[in-house]
């Protein structure tokens, strides 16, 4: 397939090449336009978000109120820190400049006049790299004061976290952003009618805005005919673990999970067989090697089988994999991230924890087994934010489909016993 | 304290948000920068700076894992280990620098040069196993790689 988030022309990243391949045309065409009719492409190109929910895009931006005296903010989340994921860096180093032009764009739609690009503080390298492509834009005149000569103005600034997974949820990033603790915020209200400084406000990933430009140049139609329809367009998908080759690829939606892992990735060293593969970021369902065959890399395909897209961040255990050992350090983050506002997320997950380092040590209990699924499931749906969620699929998903793996590692004199 | 190019710098960064108490974690990088960690006298200044108390900034600087509050080694050697890390080896990164360094995760050498820390996915789980130092990346690691890594920097 051709790559158009990461297409391969080099210097991409400079704006002069960027120009050179018709960078900023989108955004010329959509000043001619009205905004509605920027966000009506959108919706109808059916792009989802690439920020783990695959929330509709263009209905998103339909929430934000049109006639408000207030100011309106977008957020563009580059927090990344879900484990697996290493996508919207690529973006940062390779096409900075489009997801400006898909930043620049939103903002016209929905009339903002401030965007804030909040990227993890680890990255303070890329930081630098998309702070030189907004600079250089700025020179040119496609941000800032009536850009283009139009009397549309906008501003971006790039705002760096400082180390916490729980600001890449969009209300704990307006906190940070703020200045706080990243202490994720109940809804209702929703950003939209109350976010950022009060104000209305449209949190989106970087890979989604990143998608914009393309659909303004070529059209709804053209975007909605890439890969699946119901979740169409490009999408980078980052492979890591027990592979050949591993790394971000872009493909359609809908592309088979085999083939990403033996074509794309170059398949498993050893030609060892698959034991499990999480298709979508840490928090997303594990599944077992056997299961993948014909699931396909879209929201739809991945649901019917029992995960979900997420990040889009893949990994592959080969048939070695210890997975006690996997799923106690997953819940070793979680319990490390929750930010500890909720009692069921902040005690859950270290009780989660601990029962799986006893797992890992061969002290587990065999009833220790389902009170895993237990714990997780009265931490699922009982707390502010998805963290909660994020902590208790996994282990939900392990136990269900590896319950084998538990029995085998529990204390012989408890099996005996039960 | 921060310095004269410092506190301009903060002043600039002010104006890009609708309230002051927003420039407060970019801010506080700065200090960070200047200073190598966060003293409690620099919270203090901050505050009467931002017109904040003293308990947000230190509630700001507690909660995200990247602020210090006291000196690290010369170099800070972060250690992903993470799913994909651990997956593809992390744990004789980790090896290797005890036994080249001498020191354990949560650690700082006796002569000051190196700080260890285990950290959380750092978004390079493609190049897994790594380490980040500073805000340089070293990915694909092998034990031998490391090695060479850290020799050529302790003769730095
Ligand atoms: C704990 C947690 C962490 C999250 N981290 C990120 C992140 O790093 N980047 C991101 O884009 N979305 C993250 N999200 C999802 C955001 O809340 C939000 O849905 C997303 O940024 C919206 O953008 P999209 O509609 O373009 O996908 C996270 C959600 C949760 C619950
Ligand atoms: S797991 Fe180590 S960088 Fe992601």
């Amino acid at each position: 397939m051709e790559r158009y988030i990461l297409p391969d022309i080099p210097n991409l990243h400079k704006i002069d090449a960027y120009e050179q391949h018709g960078g900023y045309s989108a955004l010329k065409k959509a000043l001619g336009m009205n905004p509605a009719e920027v966000t009506d492409e959108v919706k109808k190109s059916n792009l989802r978000g690439r920020g783990g929910a695959c929330f509709p895009t263009g209905l998103k931006w339909t929430f934000m109120p049109k006639d408000n005296a207030k100011p309106k903010y977008l957020c563009v989340n580059g927090d990344e820190s879900e484990p697996g994921t290493f996508k919207d860096r690529q973006i940062f180093e390779f096409n900075p400049h489009q997801l400006i032009e898909g930043t620049l764009i939103g903002c016209y739609a929905m009339g903002i006049t401030s965007a804030y690009i909040y990227i993890r503080g680890e990255y303070g390298k890329w930081i630098k790299m998309l702070q030189k492509a907004v600079d250089d834009a700025y020179a040119k005149g496609y941000i800032g004061q009536n850009i283009l000569g139009s009397n549309f103005s906008t501003n971006i600034y790039l705002h760096k976290g400082a180390g916490a997974y729980i600001c890449g949820e969009e209300s704990s990033l307006m906190e940070s952003l703020e200045g706080n603790r990243g202490y994720p915020r109940v809804k209702p209200p929703f950003p939209a009618q109350r976010g950022v400084w009060n104000c209305p406000t449209t949190i989106n990933n970087v890979e989604t805005m990143t998608n914009v430009p393309l659909i303004i140049n070529n059209g709804w139609e053209w975007y909605s005919k890439i890969g699946v329809a119901k979740h169409p367009g490009p999408i980078l998908v980052g492979i890591s673990g027990h592979v050949n080759k591993p790394g971000v690829y872009e493909v359609a939606t809908g592309e088979l999970l085999t083939d990403l892992i033996y074509n794309y990735a170059g398949g498993v060293p050893g030609n060892k067989k698959i034991k499990a593969v999480i298709p979508g970021g840490s928090s997303t369902m594990i599944l077992r090697g056997e299961q993948i065959e014909g699931v396909r890399m879209d929201a739809d395909s991945l649901k019917a089988a029992g995960s979900s897209v997420g990040t889009a961040g893949m990994i592959v255990m080969d048939e070695d994999t210890d997975l006690i050992r996997v799923i106690s350090r997953i819940s070793k983050f979680y319990y490390h991230e929750s930010c500890g506002q909720c009692t069921p997320c902040r005690e859950g997950t270290g009780w989660l924890w601990k029962i799986l380092k006893r797992f890992e040590a061969g002290e587990g209990r065999i009833q220790d087994i389902d009170l895993l699924v237990d714990i997780a499931n009265n931490i699922e749906g009982n707390t502010i934010c998805a963290l909660g969620d994020a902590a208790a699929w996994p282990v939900q998903s392990m136990v269900k489909r590896f319950r084998d793996e538990f029995e085998k590692r529990a204390k012989k004199d408890a099996v005996a016993a039960a | 304290m921060l310095t004269e190019e410092n506190l301009k710098k903060a002043e600039e960064l002010k104006k890009r948000y609708p309230e002051t108490k927003a420039a407060l974690l970019p801010i506080l990088w700065i200090a960070q920068e200047q200073e190598g960690y966060i003293s409690e006298d620099m919270m203090k200044y901050l505050g009467t700076m931002l017109n904040l108390p003293f308990a947000h900034i230190l509630g700001v600087v507690s909660f995200y894992t990247m602020y210090h509050d006291k000196p690290l080694g010369r170099y800070h050697l972060e250690v992903c280990t993470n799913v994909s890390c651990m997956l593809r080896g992390s744990d004789k990164i980790l090896q290797t620098i005890e036994h080249v360094c001498g020191v354990k995760p949560g650690q700082t050498s006796a002569d000051g040069k190196w700080t260890v820390n285990e950290v959380e996915c750092m978004g390079a789980c493609g190049g897994a196993p790594m380490i980040a130092i500073g805000e340089e990346y070293y990915e694909n690691l092998t034990p031998e790689k490391t090695e060479e890594l850290l020799k050529k920097l302790s003769q730095r």
